[in-house]
């Protein structure tokens, strides 16, 4: 592992002492203690919901502690708004941008601090681009913030804590939403913010990010500081034990690879060797085709989005489609959800011809999904037991009215089953990340899907969800379903899928056996080198 | 036939005047991400109290001033219900305009029972026996001053840039330490004044007198216009010569006599149809502030 040494004795940049905040009876916080100090990276890592977000929002004013004090050099704040946090130098980039995407870049970087009359704008735009080069990050100042990729915005939001002469700058979940390239970017504007002595704290819940760019890591549990450990002399086993709660023996005999079987941790969180990832599947597979497309086009604004896509899925394969974001994948997951018109070609899903079909159909026809975008899957204020039956309504209906008991029954099932943490009655929108894509992926397959199309199933996830996620595909394809999984995690497609396909401008530019898909390889197709 | 193109002009400039000056403040107010429907009962409000007060005091300067007031008031009103109680937009603002409507009507028809009342002095027109530049001062004022300040705020000033965050993405701008609920105040109180300007210009300038029918659906026009100008000003400005200039089309082409045929309702709708088509064509592919008809609540 990497990682500087630490100064430990050096005055504290950012100190919190005792932060406690309790919603109701779910204790968020309880007692959390925290120091950063100049020219250190701190990683805060935590599962989804064990209190990262509430003690990160207390830091920046947005939530008002019920105990604790947060200092900056030394000095206690009274932070109450986002504007205190800032002007007491420590600058946030959270995983929702706080920009406003019809403004240029300088605009937006500005936009704190400016004043009510006139802005000098040529002096801004100079004092922007000074702030870009101290971080090594290189924008056009005068774009629009809305034409700019999630990475580039990213660096925007960090241009903009330094513009502000922020000496703390805190990430939240950084990586969550990067291709590779922006991640190693991103590595790399962080240790020149350490360089330049400002106080990193990374907020993650990635153990290979961890163990990249930090000093020192503290693990949160169920709003507790369970550990604080040195980089470079923790083992990684150790904070997935504090992270998930097992003992440190049995989080590595869950983790010790089993001969000739992959470990879905492993390649979860990095812990062996990231390199050698092997096949899950048993290989090329001659099952029946599930899922096929041919000549499969599609128009959009004038514009081929997918031109001539011929793929095939076939039982008991799980199909891994690469590509560089907006090559195609978000069309193509649509137009097999059936939401997006097909404009030439055929589709068809299990030896159905469902090219004009709609949703219903292609449902009827065992079609699954999992698209990428989750809260445009459900129904937010409705509750988790009837988000479950949403796609299945007529099943659970007796004599035109809902059967209330059969849903309940249901649900209660699922909750079992999938491992969802909450109650049948709890609105979605209350849900973690995690147990949203649960439920999610507890509605696609209670319906025994022949073909399953899933999209970023674990991105924002945290290991027991990414895990428990990878296992459930899995179990899929051992029961005999066809599995395409559209995913910009390169190992997460490594590690589960027979063959992968790569997609470049709307077209498949290359398809190979797993084993043959090394990141190299799939890295030279992604950007366009495979095709002439 | 003998349409008189000059006099069309300067029919054009005044009947764009009110459109100038509500449109103005409707665009305000919608940069800040709120739709505000009771700019027709506003613009009711203004040419009422301005009407009143000038009645009362014997100056139209008086009038203009306590329509100002009026409008800032019921800007406020508007801001408590859609800002503060975070109300629904639509609901909000149809309801005060016809609280408003109905208020001033009511007040009307008490204090003047069926008269049929007239200022002693209301504003003159400037350059006298000119066809295209007799205008009111308020007119002027609206086009050559209102007009360019307004771009040159919303586009070179910090306030400006405030009012385009909260009104994008009011999510980022409470990040940036900019108070949404403050910049959506000023706007709505600022916005709502102008529209009151706009409405006490036809009772203080051009009639002198108040009737129950004086705004009739002006301020609707205001509300197509700015979505039709995509919250830009210039656009808006345009946008009410055009209706204007077909109003003030009709209006000669109704005393024309080659048009005798032609059914004068028909000749009223012009304008509106003008107002129909261009939104029609104009307005399927607006993209919308991000914050519009959107409460903010910290989650």
């Amino acid at each position: 592992m990497t990682g500087g040494a630490t100064d430990t004795v050096a005055r504290p940049l950012l100190e919190l002492t005792g932060i406690t905040k309790r919603y109701g009876d779910l204790l968020a916080n309880d007692d959390v203690s925290l120091r950063v100090a100049p020219g250190e990276v701190v990683a805060m890592l935590g599962e989804n919901g064990a209190g990262k977000s509430t003690l990160m929002k207390v830091v920046y004013g947005l939530v008002r502690p019920d105990a604790g004090t947060v200092a900056v050099d030394g000095r206690p704040l009274d932070i109450s708004s986002p504007k205190d946090a800032m002007g007491a130098g420590i600058g946030m980039v959270t995983q929702e941008f706080s920009l406003v995407e019809t403004m240029t870049v300088t605009d937006n970087v500005a936009l704190s601090g400016t004043g009510l009359g006139r802005v000098d704008r040529a002096e801004t735009r100079r004092r922007v681009v000074e702030a870009m080069e101290r971080v090594g990050v290189s924008l056009d100042p005068d774009r629009l913030v809305g034409s700019l990729s999630i990475g580039e915005r990213q660096r925007v939001e960090i241009v903009k804590a330094l513009f502000h002469d922020c000496r703390v700058v805190i990430l939240d979940e950084p990586t969550a939403v990067l291709t590779p390239q922006d991640v190693r970017a991103l590595f790399e504007t962080v240790r020149r913010l350490r360089a330049a002595g400002l106080g990193i704290l990374v907020v993650s819940h990635k153990l290979r990010e961890v163990a990249e760019i930090s000093d020192r890591v503290v693990v949160l549990r169920r709003g507790r500081l369970v550990g604080d450990r040195v980089t470079a002399t923790v083992r990684d086993e150790e904070l997935a034990a504090l992270m998930m709660g097992g003992s440190t023996d049995e989080v590595a005999a869950a983790t010790a690879t089993p001969a000739g079987e992959p470990s879905e941790l492993e390649a979860a969180v990095g812990m062996g060797d990231p390199e050698p990832v092997q096949p899950a599947g048993a290989g090329p597979t001659t099952g029946e085709p599930v899922l096929l497309l041919t000549g499969l086009t599609v128009s959009r604004g004038g514009r081929d989005v997918l031109s001539g896509i011929d793929l095939t899925v076939r039982a008991g394969e799980i199909v891994g489609l690469a590509g560089v974001s907006g090559n195609g994948q978000t069309e193509l997951v649509e137009v097999l959800s059936g939401t997006l018109p097909v404009t030439s070609g055929t589709l068809e899903v299990d030896g159905q011809d469902v090219t004009s079909a709609d949703v219903g159909r292609r449902l009827a026809a065992g079609l699954g999904r999992l698209t990428e975008d989750r809260r445009g899957s459900v129904v937010p204020q409705m509750s988790v037991e009837y988000n479950l039956v949403l796609e299945d309504l007529p099943a659970y209906t007796k004599r035109g009215l809902l059967d209330r008991k059969a849903v309940r029954a249901h649900a209660e099932a699922m909750i079992e089953r999938f491992d969802i943490r909450a109650r049948p009655a709890d609105a979605v929108a209350t849900l973690s990340g995690g147990n949203m894509q649960k439920v999610l992926l507890a509605r696609a397959l209670a319906r025994r899907p022949r073909v399953l199309v899933v999209a970023q199933p674990t991105r924002g996830l945290d290991i027991g969800a990414y895990r428990y996620v990878h296992q459930q595909l899995d179990e899929l394809r051992t029961e005999g379903a066809g599995v395409l999984l559209v995913s910009e995690d390169l190992d997460e497609l490594r590690a589960l899928s027979d063959r992968v396909v790569v997609l470049f401008r709307g077209e498949v530019v290359g398809e190979m056996p797993v084993a043959e898909a090394s990141p190299d390889r799939l890295g030279v197709l992604m950007a366009g080198g495979g095709s002439s | 036939m003998s349409i008189n193109l000059l006099a069309l002009i300067g029919a054009m400039l005044t009947i764009a005047t009110p459109l100038v000056w509500a449109g103005i403040g409707e665009l305000i107010t919608e940069r800040s991400g709120v739709l505000n429907l009771s700019i027709e009962g506003t613009m009711y409000l203004g040419a009422f109290i301005g009407f009143l007060a000038a009645a009362r005091s014997g100056s139209p300067w008086v009038g203009l001033l306590a329509a100002v007031v009026s409008g800032v008031v019921a800007g406020a009103l508007m801001a408590f219900f859609v800002v503060t109680l975070g109300l629904n937009q639509h609901v909000s603002g149809l309801g005060l305009t016809l609280l408003l409507i109905a208020i001033c009507e009511f007040t009307f028809r008490l204090l003047y029972a069926g008269d049929r009342p007239t200022l002693d002095d209301k504003f003159t027109v400037l350059f006298r026996g000119t066809e295209v530049l007799a205008q009111h001062w308020l007119t002027y004022v609206g086009f050559l001053v209102l007009a360019p300040v307004t771009w040159w705020v919303l586009r070179s000033t910090g306030l400006g840039m405030r009012l385009h965050a909260v009104g994008e993405s009011f999510e980022a701008a409470d990040v940036a330490g900019i108070s949404v609920t403050a910049t959506r105040y000023v706007a709505l109180m600022v916005g709502s004044a102008l529209m009151a300007i706009g409405g006490a210009f036809l009772t203080l300038a051009v009639l002198g007198s108040f009737t129950l029918d004086i705004v009739s659906g002006r301020g609707w026009v205001c509300i197509a216009l700015v979505i039709f100008a995509r919250w830009r000003v210039w656009p808006a400005v345009l946008g009410a010569l055009i209706f204007a200039g077909m109003d003030a089309l009709q209006l000669q082409l109704a005393i024309t006599s080659a048009f005798d045929a032609v059914p004068g309702e028909l000749m009223l709708a012009l304008p509106y149809l003008a107002v129909i088509a261009a939104l029609a064509i104009g307005g399927r592919t607006v993209r919308y502030p991000g914050s519009y008809l959107k409460a903010y609540r910290r989650a």
